[in-house]
């Protein structure tokens, strides 16, 4: 069968693998041999069943937004995995990790972050277990996103300050493997998206499943069939996309459309559109697409939202960028503000800047009127406040 | 016979220094090899920069920003190597990250690796399996010999294949770390080096990260073939400029 999930070595079509440094290579291995696994036991399945429904608040609801349905014609369904707990997809994975960490004897934890959401996820998990953490932030991000940088203090976790290169999302990402490497025994990196090395990838797809799991059964209830004509998701690294994607990757009824950040303009030189503009390279351990210099120096990515600001994707969504599984399109920064207006007073909804862009593809695109469209609201926009402030002077 | 090869049969310690190709400024490159060789360096690596070098602490990270900043690009390298057997006749290595390689055609790096008379690689991101299975062909059809890296968390069974695939040295990361240096080692240290070498690996041993000085390089080679020293030099050059290499190594040895 024609898959677009991970083969038994770590690749997606030419994708992913463990492009490692030998001193991280003890570390990944041994997540390699035990993934499946433990993630396979019956109690760890018990424990992280039980703490997604009475912590995490999972289901999340899938809601028909009648409004936005009625203007644009067609038929709109919202995955609310910005009610989660800590208020984006994030913690789904945090969770699955923090259990498998425990498993694995590991006391200390830590995690890159972009926008923050991954870093309080991480440091909220990390709070639950007793567990110590770490999270290194890029400087910039900690200007931007203050809200989440006083969440993860709160929360006991220590956020340390990525001060090399763009001193965003891919600096935090360096400096949490180099601390890998200096800790090898004792840590677990907690990574925040389908990025890294084999089996991370493919794990946190897993952990972020749930998302087009619950899908299936709500759409049922809703129209009757578990799949939807479009699967719609922002792309970062692309956890919350694989995660709504995950059960229809196979499915050849259901269009998959990936929704990354154009920034100021594809050809304006400050972009975060991995598809469009990046090539065939390894980053952070995993060959996928990255965006580059013709010399193979990685670029610093910009967008207004911080966790899109990454300059690769996960090696699944290259492969499914590749074979033209997906479609891919870019938004930029304007239109994704406005579209976290238009979602707030449409249908009350203050999304993440993140997340907006995935519903600017409603002017991009047109729909039937009986096309079912699943969109994933992958966070809600509290911490963005600030940027949103600034940006329409509220 | 490849020169690492021809190098690690003499009977003596032997001493490899890194620096990065194009710092401190962009053609200080040929000038510090040939000061190294007078000094009577054993080997070098010159150090390919990346935008993203994950394996280096602070010190190479920062030599890396710098020589990109100063222009410093593959083709760049290449051209400044031009001449250089004319000059230097120690074995010369280059160590760099695998994606600028990729992008500059895996083959072609390789060509012109063998064109300008380097004799071999070192690659920390690219893994022993993925280089045995896809690429060790075209090395051994350019002349060129990849040197591995193994750590203290390294287990036995891994060193004893990585030992079988290895034609030059192994590099012994002398502690769980990113390169940078370290003004002495421990008794973690001394009974890692000790292990090793009871191994009976038939690869020489090179210990690698964290010497800097007599005391370090003394340690590091009692129990093997020989070190490498890199931050520790990157800040030499740093403070004395790029005209005081025979200073750092008389330091040493
Ligand atoms: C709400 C939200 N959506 C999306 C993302 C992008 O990450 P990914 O592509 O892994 O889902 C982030 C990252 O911080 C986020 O906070």
């Amino acid at each position: 069968m024609n898959t677009y999930n991970v083969n038994e070595k770590g690749y997606y079509g030419d994708f992913g693998g463990a492009y490692i440094p030998e001193m991280l290579y003890p570390n990944v291995e041994e997540l390699r041999q035990s993934y499946l696994e433990i993630t396979a036991q019956a109690d760890f399945k018990a424990e992280f069943d039980q703490l997604l429904k009475d912590y995490v608040g999972r289901p999340t609801p899938l809601y028909f937004a009648s409004r936005l349905s009625e203007k644009y014609n067609t038929k709109i369904y919202l995955k609310r995995e910005d009610l989660c707990h800590t208020g984006a997809h994030k913690i789904n994975n945090t969770i699955g990790q923090i259990l498998l960490a425990k498993r694995l004897g590991k006391n200390r934890i830590i995690a890159e972050t972009g926008a923050g959401q991954h870093g309080v996820a991480t440091a909220t998990v990390c709070a639950l277990m007793g567990i110590e953490c770490i999270v290194y932030m890029g400087e910039l991000d900690i200007k931007r996103q203050a809200p989440n940088v006083a969440r993860m203090k709160m929360l006991g976790a220590e956020v340390r300050s990525a001060q090399s290169g763009s001193k965003t999302l891919k600096d935090s990402t360096n400096e949490a493997i180099r601390d890998w490497i200096n800790n090898p025994v004792d840590t677990h990196y907690i990574i925040g998206s389908v990025v890294g090395p084999h089996p991370y990838p493919d794990m946190v797809a897993r952990f972020q499943a749930i998302i087009s799991e619950e899908c299936k059964t709500q759409l049922q209830e809703f129209e009757g069939r578990d799949y939807p004509d479009h699967v719609i998701a922002c792309v970062g690294g692309g956890s919350n996309a694989a995660g709504i994607y995950y059960h229809y990757l196979d499915d050849p009824r259901v269009n998959i459309i990936a929704v990354e950040a154009a920034g100021k303009g594809i050809d304006s030189g400050e972009s975060a559109a991995t598809s469009a503009l990046g090539k065939e390279g390894v980053i952070h351990g995993s060959k996928t697409l990255l965006m580059q210099t013709p010399d193979g120096q990685i670029t610093e990515p910009y967008s207004i939202s911080a966790g899109l600001d990454y300059p690769g994707v996960g090696p699944m969504h290259a492969h499914l960028y590749r074979s033209q599984r997906a479609e891919f399109v870019s938004i930029p920064d304007q239109e994704a503000m406005d579209w976290g207006l238009s979602l707030s007073q449409m249908e009350g909804i203050i999304p993440a800047i993140e997340t907006a862009h995935a519903f600017a593809l409603l002017d991009e695109r047109k729909f039937e009127p009986n096309d079912v469209l699943l969109f994933n609201c992958s966070g809600r926009g509290d911490k963005d406040l600030e940027t949103y402030i600034d940006y329409f002077k509220l | 016979m490849n020169r690492i090869q021809s190098v690690l049969e003499q009977d003596k310690k032997l001493l490899s220094i890194y620096f990065t190709a194009g710092f401190p400024n962009l053609n200080d490159t040929v000038s510090i090899l040939k000061q190294l060789e007078a000094s009577g360096v054993d080997m070098i690596e010159l150090g390919l920069p990346f935008s993203d070098p994950l394996a280096d602490g602070p010190t190479i990270q920062e030599s890396s920003t710098q020589a990109l900043r100063n222009g410093m690009t593959t083709d760049k390298l290449f051209d400044q190597l031009k001449d250089v057997r004319k000059h230097v006749n120690v074995p010369l290595i280059v160590m760099g990250y695998f994606n600028p390689m990729m992008q500059y055609g895996v083959e072609r790096f390789c060509q012109r690796c063998q064109g300008v008379g380097i004799d071999g690689l070192i690659i920390p991101d690219l893994p022993v399996d993925v280089y045995h299975e896809k690429y060790k062909a075209l090395f051994q059809q350019y002349g060129l010999l990849n040197m591995f890296l193994i750590t203290p968390q390294t287990p036995d069974e891994r060193i004893r294949f990585i030992d079988e695939v290895s034609e030059g040295f192994i590099y012994m990361v002398s502690s769980a770390a990113t390169t940078g240096a370290q003004s002495s080692f421990g008794d973690a240290q001394a009974d890692y080096f000790k292990r090793i070498g009871a191994m009976n690996l038939n690869a020489k041993l090179l210990v690698g990260f964290g010497i800097s000085n007599a005391e370090t390089y003394e340690a590091a080679t009692a129990h093997s073939k020989g070190a490498i020293i890199g931050s520790a030099f990157i800040k030499h050059l740093e403070a004395n400029g790029a005209d005081s290499v025979s200073d750092f190594v008389t330091q040493i040895r």
